[in-house]
């Protein structure tokens, strides 16, 4: 049986990345993935004719351009295209729009509030100033606050001085804006309903709080943080889907020499003396090798493929205790054309913008209280994009492929598992509250895949579907993710790490996990670091 | 809940707007080059930067500056509000009188500048650059008073150059003799009222006019038919900008950032690191950014604006500023905007250093890189601080104006 340097567990974005980067460095590794495709939950698949459909991450803005540079992904296969604005349709039949061009947003603004119109541009600064705080740290292995190696220290030192830069007056500001909630934070801006729903639904998205739950602010920062060619705040869409980044890099790891298998699930790793030595595939194959790698997420990790007795007890309990909960489901959706919304002007550009339906700050708390009573929201949140209107690929010409997001949507119904009915009132759901803006949805409508928390955490092995891998509240962030103390992309067990977006900096289709935890294995194994380090915004 | 079905709101323009001046302003165009100001279309040029220049400092020259932001305030407390907003003492600012004024957030640092018309006792405008209806309207409270947005609801032009009076005149404006700088008169034109502003962005002999749009077009007709014997030209921004820059007045985004659209901190500038100490009347027992600057009067500021003259002739866009000449250490501060000063002959620019440096009459050294055909030139160039504007001409001040 051949044994590696290294063994990555699981083929999603930020698995392929650390495999990548540590074979780059010269190291022999394989990358072992339980289904019969990779990507995780970066991944295009062809479920129906000629569709091929983002299954589950459907945008991309977060993924580092170092590592995009760095594995020359463009090589592999990778591009990825703005797009532009969003905008909510409205149940009188209004719509609010937010546009790329800064006169035509501000435009629309002032039609409901001059005064919004002009708060916004406050609350861009205010909301950049804190993307930039920690989009200096993404790249970054966060200090241990308990430690005292000089690499900590130093680390503590440097983010100590990027909040001393900030002054006292913005320095309160930050802390109050990483706990307060996004409805406050907003409200501190914004007099107009639609205009605070609209922006308010980055503060819950993959999160298991409503708008008005502390903490939310925080939140927000995943939707801005990123860039596409230094816009900082952009989205575009990957060519091909979302999957054409896992194959990517995928391709960059096989360049390197990096082996990847498939339906090769891990049923164990194998711990002998406090320390990693391989893994126990489900097929009953063994891989060996000093270091194993998992990129999933912490409590699949140390819950489900590991003896309990290896593990203390506490960091047992704060894995059983991290938040990690179903709050999101996924529809993806054949077109035979594209759908008509009565309410926008003929080929507005809009068409290829996010679509939502949700026009209240009441409507948006009322669908997270049936999510808090076990069941789908009635009345859900939907990110609609048809990236077909941009992408040529995805759909025969003429056709379109439907991306919907919806939130809220919980792991179990009232405490059981989701039956066929469940589903199908799910999608009804979604489909009624389209229809209600788009007459000729429904007639469109070719083939759909409905994915709730039950079924990513089945297919794609995410724990309850947690589109992050944990929530991104600030007990869960920095050096407490996972848990405090480990938040260094290394366990309990020697040779065993953590890539996968549990860690630090989080979920998204970012990458960063990956690249970190590969910096830090390629530290412990004195190999010359082949990760890149953070452009930096000045 | 029912299907929705139209009828479909027109989208919101794309794309720059036209002022209420556009059609005339289009008429003369030749170069074809504009660019966006605040959501309206605004040339460049219209058919040679270099002559239009001219015509400011020469003739009479006509801008366009209807995309100015503009606000009214009135009420019961409508001095009160100002004086808590702006820093400099409103009291003093009669009616009939228009004051120059900046306003800063509780740091002390400056949000805008513009001026603020006191139009009738008790009824004011403030126009501006940028746009802070949000920032006006939260500073309403404990005020009554309104502030309302008006904008669209104005056409200005700016009327500059040693002619102009002679041009205002002959177009029938009466009681312009009388009328000493920033000092405003409403007039009648053709039975609509039109306000007359001794104010401009020039330092020269010059007015602004502020009509209800829909006389804009036969007062741009009026003007320029008035004008004809006394050498009229309508101009784009960069005759203007050169203009401001050699009356040393300052420009956001250029010599200053609006506090409240910065995301690095200490990349603001205060009132009192804009040399515009003297519209800050400590004497008032509160405005907003009163404590703050208080405070950086008694430590001292950290940046100070310069007024530079500097040697030679290669104009020092975007350049670093040192104390020595051979670059030597850290920069002391940058450019923020430069010129070859047409009527004064001078190589001039505005610029921050870090104090103490910069006093007037110090030495500075500017690092100037210039094209000549293609090849790149390096130039340390040695610089005066000076504390007066370049061009400040008697006529921009003589009450009554001369003829030309």
């Amino acid at each position: 049986m051949k044994s590696y340097d290294a063994i990555v567990v699981g083929a999603g974005h930020n698995g392929l990345t650390t495999a990548a980067f540590l074979a780059k460095a010269g190291l022999d590794v394989v990358c072992v993935e339980k289904n019969d495709y990779i990507g995780g939950a970066t991944v295009s698949r062809n479920l129906y004719k000629d569709w091929w459909y983002s299954n589950c991450s459907y945008v991309c803005s977060l993924l580092r351009p170092e590592i995009y540079r760095s594995l020359e992904l463009h090589k592999h296969g990778l591009q990825v295209t703005p797009y532009d604005g969003s905008v909510t349709l409205m149940e009188n039949g209004d719509y609010y729009g937010g546009y790329h061009d800064a006169e035509a947003a501000y435009r629309e603004d002032a039609r409901f509030s001059r005064k919004d119109a002009d708060a916004h541009k406050n609350y861009s600064a205010d909301t950049m100033r804190q993307c930039r705080l920690i989009r200096d740290f993404l790249l970054r292995t966060a200090p241990d606050p308990t430690s005292f190696k000089p690499r900590d220290l130093m680390e503590l030192a440097r983010i100590g001085g990027k909040l001393n830069e900030m002054g006292e007056d913005r320095l309160g500001e930050t802390i109050r804006f990483w706990t307060m909630s996004v409805a406050e934070y907003l409200d501190e801006y914004f007099e107009t309903d639609v205009i605070k729903t609209a922006l308010s639904a980055s503060g819950i998205i993959g999160t298991a709080l409503g708008i008005h739950s502390p903490g939310t602010a925080y939140v927000l920062l995943h939707h801005y943080m990123g860039d596409v060619d230094g816009n900082v705040g952009a989205w575009g869409f990957a060519r091909g889907g979302t999957g054409a980044v896992s194959k990517a890099i995928a391709g960059a790891f096989q360049a390197e020499g990096g082996e990847i298998r498939t339906e090769a699930g891990v049923d164990k790793f194998i711990v002998k003396g406090g320390k990693v030595t391989g893994v126990a595939l489900d097929n009953g194959d063994e891989v060996h090798a000093d270091v194993v790698v998992s990129a999933m997420d912490v409590k699949r990790t140390f819950l489900n493929c590991m003896d309990k007795s290896d593990l203390p007890e506490k960091f047992y309990n704060r894995v059983e205790n991290f938040k990690i909960r179903g709050s999101s489901g996924k529809i993806n959706i054949a077109l035979d054309g594209l759908p008509t919304f009565p309410a926008l002007p003929k080929g507005s550009p809009l068409y290829s913008a996010d679509i939502h339906f949700t026009d209240s700050m009441e409507r948006m708390e009322r669908a997270y209280d049936d999510w808090k009573d076990g069941t789908w929201s009635k009345d859900p949140y939907i990110d609609m994009t048809i990236p077909t209107t941009n992408d040529p690929t995805m759909a025969p010409p003429g056709k379109h492929f439907m991306s919907c997001f919806i939130q809220y949507c919980p792991r179990q119904v009232h405490g059981r598992d989701w039956t066929q009915e469940d589903k199908d009132g799910f999608q009804k759901s979604v489909f009624d509250q389209i229809s209600n803006y788009s007459p000729d949805f429904k007639d469109l409508v070719l083939h759909a895949e409905v994915r709730t928390p039950q079924d990513i955490e089945n297919e794609i092995g995410i724990t309850e579907g947690n589109i992050f891998h944990g929530e991104l509240t600030m007990d869960q962030l920095m050096f407490n993710r996972p848990i405090p103390g480990f938040a260094q992309y290394r366990s309990p067990i020697g040779g065993l790490y953590m890539c996968g977006s549990s860690n630090h900096p989080g979920g998204g289709i970012m990458g960063a996990p990956g690249a970190n935890a590969a910096r830090e294995i390629l530290m412990d194994l004195r190999r010359p670091n082949t990760v890149p380090e953070n452009f930096g915004d000045d | 809940m029912t299907i929705v079905e139209g009828p479909v709101r027109e989208a919101v323009p794309q794309g720059p707007l036209k002022t209420p001046f556009y059609p005339r302003v289009a008429k003369i165009d030749t170069v074809n080059q504009w660019h966006e100001w605040k959501g309206f279309s605004s040339p460049d040029a219209l058919y040679c930067e270099d002559l239009e220049y001219f015509s400011i400092r020469n003739g009479t020259a006509v801008f366009d500056l209807s995309p100015m932001t503009k606000y009214r305030v009135t009420g019961p407390d409508a001095m009160d509000y100002l004086n808590r907003l702006v820093t400099r003492d409103m009291a003093k600012i009669k009616p009939g009188r228009v004051a120059y004024a900046v306003w800063c957030d509780d740091q002390g640092q400056v949000i805008d500048d513009g001026t603020i018309f006191h139009l009738r006792e008790g009824e004011y405008r403030i126009c501006c650059q940028e746009r802070h209806f949000a920032w006006f309207q939260a500073a309403t409270i404990g005020f009554d008073v309104d502030v309302v947005h008006e904008t669209e609801d104005i056409a200005g032009l700016a009327v500059q150059g040693p002619t102009s009076y002679s041009v205002l005149k002959t177009m029938g404006v009466e009681g312009l003799e009388d009328l000493k700088p920033f000092g405003l008169i409403h007039v009648d034109f053709q039975g609509t009222e039109m306000m007359v502003s001794r104010t401009g962005f020039t330092a020269d002999l010059g007015y602004e006019l502020w009509i209800d749009p829909a006389k804009a077009l036969d007062l741009w007709d009026a003007l320029f038919e008035a004008g004809e014997n006394f050498k009229i030209r309508a101009i784009g921004t960069h005759a203007l900008e050169l203009a401001r820059i050699e009356a040393g007045y300052l420009a956001p985004y250029a010599e200053f950032l609006p506090v409240d659209e910065t995301i690095r901190t200490g990349r603001s500038r205060s009132p009192l690191e804009l040399g515009l100490e003297w519209l800050v009347d400590f004497k008032k027992p509160n405005f907003n950014g009163r404590r703050a600057l208080a405070e950086e009067k008694r430590k001292g500021s950290t940046w100070r604006l310069v007024k530079l003259d500097i040697e030679g002739n290669k104009v020092a866009d975007s350049s670093y500023i040192f104390s020595n000449s051979k670059a030597k250490g850290e920069s002391i501060g940058f450019i923020t905007s430069a010129a070859w000063s047409p009527v004064c002959k001078q190589n001039i620019a505005l610029g921050t250093v870090r104090t103490p440096h910069g006093k007037p009459g110090d030495t500075v050294w500017v690092e100037i890189y210039y094209q000549r055909e293609m090849h790149w030139n390096r130039e340390m160039a040695k610089a005066t601080v000076v504390d007066k504007p370049f061009w400040f001409p008697p006529r921009r001040g003589a009450t009554p104006p001369g003829p030309y």
